[in-house]
């Protein structure tokens, strides 16, 4: 048996000030990440100590300096938020990392909860601004110039599962995925051959097939071995090939079909060996045929285009859960998965309510033939960039979806829930409740675990190991009866 | 959200294809309009592209509308630093 679900997802944003000659994206993202107010957000700080980046899941320690920032560079840079959710700076970047949740219906609502909170805190940041300079927000993961920013889809599976059969099966199915998920990109960049348009924003910068790096040589399986959870029983894969996704159907398909082929892996369903003989050349080439119509050869022998490659996973999903008992999400995944796949084969651009690429392809298109541009002019570039624009008012994914032009999954008011309220049925339940309920005694928070500073006594952590424990159906009896953080603490402790 | 009911509709068609690939032309909606009364499916097929071509004016306007001003200067200063 897999393991119950558990995902979230983490996405760094692009992020530019108008008028600003001076531009520096680090105190811009500062200035952004402080100027969020939840109301009375508290001064919490990202307890650090929980954290190991440098762990390699093939088994070994890669020896690295560990970055752990100041008391006061902390706060300033961290916010861990009532629903359970981190909002802060990395690098360069505004952050957000989705609280844990069962399914991918929650990880949209929180995933646009993050987009809400973003646009909430660019426009109290840009106010504290000159008045001509505006700070602008892209959800997207590359500036067309070389560098790239990433959309990390994380798993919890059971350790017992050998790596080696994910990378060896999970491998194919994350380069042909793209098909659905890519976000498409004008042009290519990275040293990418040249083409007019690419189904991917990160196909071009994926160099190797196996690795611990996220920021340079970027690996297709992307080795950190960090649970923030008991690491006898879990692993957490951390899926870095993705594109952020502004279209609802991309992100559910991206996610949902990841966790169910993930789900075949751990329960040894993978029945048909899939392989792809070179694969990250032939990610680059499937990004580089919006007409999903070329051939790749296979290590078993034999060629097969990426759709191909899809339906051989989603027909070994389809054996495996016609057996089973299906949760109504996978079920509609697998329906929608079934549909998308079958509209590639017959002609991707039928796809441009449901997918990101085909949608701002068409849209660049049609701006195109009516305005007489080529792909080469800014006006074409400016399009593909406003397309991640996270303002309502000024983002073209955001034209589409209110001209009701793109399908979705879940509704806005699922989304305004999910910017204030943490998910019921995980461990961060007990975290955004604790941050909502005793906010102030609240020292430290990492995933896996809450700190109170209770005045005289030293700091008291609570470990949350499990995932899944934690949730509204344990801890609501115990919450309620604790009025303050001392009260919390002594009854878990009697 | 209504997840369930889709589900519901289109599980007969999945698990059928479980054993069988089938091919089925997707998406769209257009209805072919071959055999039957030809000059009213015309004229409807028509005006069906008319309201196509208003809706994308519409939409080349309203982007014309939202675009950034001196696009060529904004996607050369968008300048970001690798992350991740």
């Amino acid at each position: 048996m897999p393991l119950p679900s558990v995902i979230g997802s983490e996405i760094e944003y692009g992020i530019t000030v108008q008028n600003d000659r001076d531009f520096d994206p680090i105190s811009s993202c500062v200035l952004l990440v402080n100027a969020y107010q939840d109301a009375d957000e508290p001064e919490i700080l990202w307890d650090y100590d929980q954290e190991n980046p440098l762990a390699d899941a093939r088994g070994f320690h890669v020896e690295g300096e560990k970055y752990t920032p100041n008391q006061q560079e902390n706060i300033a840079r961290n916010k861990t938020l009532k629903n359970g959710a981190r909002f802060y700076v990395d690098h360069a970047h505004p952050e957000y990392s989705t609280p844990e949740v069962t399914n991918v219906c929650d990880l949209i609502a929180y995933e646009r909860a993050g987009e809400r909170t973003l646009e909430q805190a660019r426009r109290a940041a840009t106010a504290l601004l000159p008045p001509d300079q505006t700070i602008l927000i892209y959800k997207n993961n590359s500036d067309r110039k070389g560098n790239s920013y990433g959309n990390h889809e994380n798993f919890l599976i059971a350790r017992r599962t050998p790596f080696k059969e994910i990378v060896e099966h999970l491998t194919p199915f994350l380069v042909t995925r793209q098909i659905f998920s890519g976000a498409g990109k004008v042009g290519s960049e990275n040293r990418g051959s040249p083409c007019d348009y690419q189904i991917s924003q990160r196909a071009d910068f994926f160099e190797t097939e196996v690795a611990l790096d996220t920021m340079v040589k970027r690996p297709i399986i992307n080795t950190r071995d960090e649970p923030h959870a008991d690491r006898e029983k879990y692993r957490r894969l951390h899926v870095i090939v993705g594109d952020s996704n502004m279209s609802e159907v991309s992100t559910y398909l991206r996610t949902g079909a990841t966790s169910i082929v993930l789900a075949l892996i751990e329960d040894g369903a993978i029945t048909k060996n899939v392989s792809i003989s070179d694969p990250v050349r032939t990610m680059k080439q499937i990004s580089h045929d919006p007409a999903c119509r070329r051939e790749y050869s296979m290590e078993e022998g034999g060629r097969r285009t990426a759709v191909q490659v899809q339906q051989e996973f989603l027909e070994m999903a389809l054996r495996y859960f016609s057996s089973r008992e299906v949760e109504p999400i996978v079920k509609d995944v697998l329906v929608r998965w079934q549909r998308v796949l079958e509209g590639l084969a017959d002609d991707p651009m039928q796809l441009h309510r449901e997918l990101d690429w085909v949608a701002k392809k068409k849209l660049i298109q049609e701006y195109m033939a009516k305005r007489n541009h080529s792909w080469d002019d800014p006006q074409v570039h400016m399009l593909d960039l406003q397309y991640h624009d996270i303002r309502p008012e000024r983002g073209l994914y955001h034209l589409l979806e209110r001209r009701g032009q793109m399908d979705r999954i879940v509704t806005d008011e699922q989304i305004e829930r999910a910017v204030s309220q943490p998910p019921d049925d995980t461990r961060a339940y007990f975290r955004g409740e604790c941050i909502r309920r005793y906010a102030d005694s609240v020292f430290g928070v990492n995933w896996d675990s809450i700190s109170f500073n209770l005045g005289d006594d030293p700091i008291k952590r609570i470990l949350m190991n499990e995932p899944l424990k934690g949730t509204r159906v344990h801890v609501q009896d115990l919450l309620d009866s604790s009025p303050t953080a001392a009260d919390l603490v002594r009854n878990l402790t009697v | 959200m209504n997840i369930a009911r889709h589900a519901d509709d289109g599980l007969a068609r999945v698990w059928g294809a479980a054993d069988q690939t089938q091919k089925q032309k997707g998406g769209g909606g257009e209805a072919s309009s071959g055999d039957a009364d030809a000059g009213s499916g015309t004229k409807k097929m028509a005006k069906k592209g008319e309201e196509l071509k208003d809706e994308m004016d519409n939409l080349i306007d309203e982007i014309d509308e939202v675009l950034e001003e001196n696009a060529e200067e904004f996607v050369k200063n968008y300048v970001q630093r690798g992350g991740e």
